[in-house]
């Protein structure tokens, strides 16, 4: 059987696949739209603090032998506790002032830790092998799945939906929303909006290494492994609606789709489809296709 | 009287001999050495700081060696592989700081561009890391020399010898731009010519992360062999995917393009069984083995081909000028031409009117991490590939000053 010229095989792995990336996506654009949402930073650092991530597993495993699940959980606590570092002592000041000047900061903060690791480990990158538990993989007669890929779409899937539940639907999510759009009234009602907004850098650069983490047994773990990605991730927040949580997890997965299709059918074009798609969603829906008009 | 004359004769005699000797040709009585390299970037493993170091190398032994009466100077900057960025800084070097001569140049779109402006400026070039075919077809000159591999070599080599082992369907991934392509074709032309078939392609986006659709395109094809014809990172995610896939070791890759320091950074277990060619091993023979051992004791790494070749190529032309006793840059290039290459890179190699520089090829396939005695053991040399098979021939040069 084919579809459009396809053989269905063929067709359903790619779909499948385009599934997996997509969450990574998800949860890449999931991290910044909060940032931007809540902070009105466009956190440019965040495909350094993904790679971080992915290397902070990567030492942890060769020099200390901390293996691949207890990285999952360290990695992003590291990485967001040094996020609230950068909140506390640089981001902090820059609240007042044009997006611009924050995303001139963390730009320059991504080119720091980038060459920071490349001078360290060299530009090849290092290799992590997949955790034992989660090593084969299982024929599904269309395609063979690695369990490690699925896995990676579980645990996406189930990280960006929590998050979507916290801040969409318990107490705390609703102190979060109230302190961006109001903070004065929010810090009279008694809650420390400092507090809650470096709270949310943090937890919005843990997403960023959590996903390093992830990717780490795919890809080579290398000092450029963010900076190939961020832009992609852009893209899709955009497409999205700066700042939309549903928005970015949804096109995110829905852009890893259509990316998987066009590797199929025009594999050449596979690196723009996402840009045209943003050219045109910017056109007809400047907002984005979840956002709100301000 | 006429001892008084003959005194004056030979006292003359004498000092002409002198200034005319050695000082007179050489501008400042230094010769300075550019390295041009990409020390931060996607090539900065196989190439960068390792072939400052093997400049280094070359210019402290040739001193020690061969005592020239002319200084020798190393200068190095990094072209962050934009042509613009090297052509600038190689007419910088050349106009305001007496460069002699400019090495390394990996990445071809820099070597293109430097090798303009060196000839403008009657100067040599000197090029180990770049890969492409065009620098000693339509854009050679008759003042660079390219020393260490090309793509021809490296695709005839693996390719000759994975289609005559029995791997004669293949299909090839390939990195979408001028590079990607031209290794796709002098790759499947070898593959055709050695009686094998290709099923097919697909192109994928330079720089592309995640590699898993086009492998199952490639796995879908049925070819025995999975032909990689792009570099760098394209290459090591597409190996490791691969394996992930459960697509090797059905199937077999090929690296077509593939430097130690990727089989390194891969670990054996995804590369195992792969074949590739390279222009050196740092455990061929004793000299191979010592000077790498030299180099390791201060890098900490053991050398690519392009970074021994680098040491092989500055030592080749600090000898040639000082034994044309000039830094003029057509009589050193002459004398390079005329001097056969024997040192721990190359056996009787020689450097062709089209600027290739002509040596044995070796044929490696990976070790498997059991075979492996430790880091860096890596390779079994299964074949020597010879100089006259290894590279492109004469007869089929585009190369205008090749004489038919």
């Amino acid at each position: 059987m084919e579809i459009f010229g396809v053989p269905s095989a063929l067709f359903g792995s790619q779909l499948l696949i385009g599934l997996i990336n997509g969450s990574f996506y998800a949860i890449l654009s999931l991290g910044l739209a909060i940032i931007f949402g809540l902070l009105n930073i466009i956190n440019f650092a965040h495909g350094a603090q993904y790679m971080m991530g992915a290397f902070v597993a990567w030492i942890a495993l060769t020099r200390f032998g901390i293996n691949y699940w207890a990285a999952l959980l360290l990695s992003p606590l590291l990485i967001g506790l040094l996020g609230v570092v950068l909140e506390r002592t640089m981001l902090r000041k820059l609240y007042k002032l044009d997006h611009l000047y924050g995303l001139l900061l963390t730009f320059g903060l991504a080119l720091i830790f980038e060459g920071l690791f490349r001078d360290q480990y060299g530009i090849s990158g290092q290799s992590y092998d997949v955790p034992e538990l989660l090593q084969g993989g299982i024929n599904l007669g269309f395609m063979f799945l690695p369990i490690y890929r699925a896995w990676v779409v579980v645990a996406a899937l189930t990280v960006c939906f929590g998050t979507w539940f916290m801040i969409e639907k318990t107490k705390l999510g609703a102190y979060l929303r109230a302190g961006t759009e109001n903070p004065q009234i929010v810090q009279a009602l008694g809650i420390n909006v400092p507090l809650l907004i470096t709270f949310t850098y943090g937890y919005g650069v843990a997403l960023a290494a959590f996903a390093g983490v992830l990717a780490a047994p795919i890809y080579q773990v290398s000092p450029m492994m963010g900076s190939n990605l961020i832009i992609v991730v852009f893209a899709v927040v955009v497409i999205g609606g700066m700042g939309s949580i549903m928005g970015s997890i949804v096109t995110g997965l829905g852009l890893g789709l259509i990316e998987g299709l066009t590797r199929v059918f025009y594999p050449e074009a596979s690196a723009v489809v996402v840009f045209v798609i943003m050219v045109i969603v910017l056109l007809v829906r400047p907002a984005g296709l979840f956002g709100r008009t301000a | 009287m006429h001892v008084r004359k003959l005194l004056t004769l030979a006292c003359t005699a004498a000092f002409a001999a002198f200034a005319g000797g050695a000082h007179a040709q050489i501008s400042g009585d230094t010769v300075k050495v550019g390295v041009l390299t990409d020390m931060s970037g996607t090539y900065s493993d196989l190439a960068g700081a390792g072939a400052v170091l093997a400049t280094q190398m070359a210019i402290d032994d040739f001193v020690a060696a061969e005592k020239p009466d002319f200084k020798v100077e190393l200068v190095s900057a990094d072209h962050q592989n934009k042509a613009d960025i090297a052509s600038n800084k190689a007419r910088e070097w050349f106009e305001r700081e007496g460069v002699d001569t400019v090495t390394e140049l990996v990445s071809t779109t820099t070597a293109l561009a430097v090798m303009k402006v060196a000839k403008e400026m009657n100067r040599i070039t000197l090029m180990s890391g770049p890969g492409s075919t065009p620098i000693t077809n339509e854009q050679c000159t008759d003042l660079n020399v390219h020393y260490t591999y090309d793509t021809y070599a490296l695709a005839n080599g693996t390719a000759k010898a994975v289609t005559q082992q029995g791997g004669d369907s293949w299909f090839f991934l390939t990195a979408d731009y001028a590079f990607g392509q031209a290794l796709e074709k002098d790759s499947s032309s070898v593959v055709t010519a050695t009686g094998g078939k290709v099923l097919g392609s697909v192109r994928h986006p330079f720089p592309a992360s995640d590699f898993s659709s086009f492998l199952l395109q490639a796995q879908a094809s049925g070819a025995k062999i999975i032909g990689l014809a792009n570099a760098g990172a394209d290459t090591t995610n597409a190996i490791k995917q691969a394996a992930e896939f459960g697509i090797t070791p059905k199937q077999q890759l090929a690296g077509l393009l593939m430097f130690i320091s990727d089989v390194h950074s891969l670990g054996l277990k995804n590369t195992q069984g792969m074949y590739l060619t390279t222009g050196f091993y740092w455990d061929l023979n004793e000299d191979t083995r010592a000077w790498s051992q030299r180099y390791f004791e201060k890098q900490k790494r053991m050398p690519t081909m392009v970074q021994a070749g680098q040491y092989s190529s500055v030592m080749h032309y600090l000898k040639a000028v000082k034994a044309a006793g000039t830094d003029e840059a057509g009589k050193v290039m002459a004398q390079m031409k005329s001097t056969p290459i024997n040192d721990f890179f190359a056996t009787n190699g020689r450097i062709r009117d089209d600027g290739r520089m002509v040596h044995d090829m070796y044929l490696a396939q990976v070790k498997s991490p059991a075979e492996s005695k430790g880091p860096w053991d890596y390779y079994h040399i299964r074949q020597t590939i010879p100089a006259d098979e290894a590279f492109q021939p004469l007869s089929e040069s585009r190369c205008p000053l090749v004489k038919k």
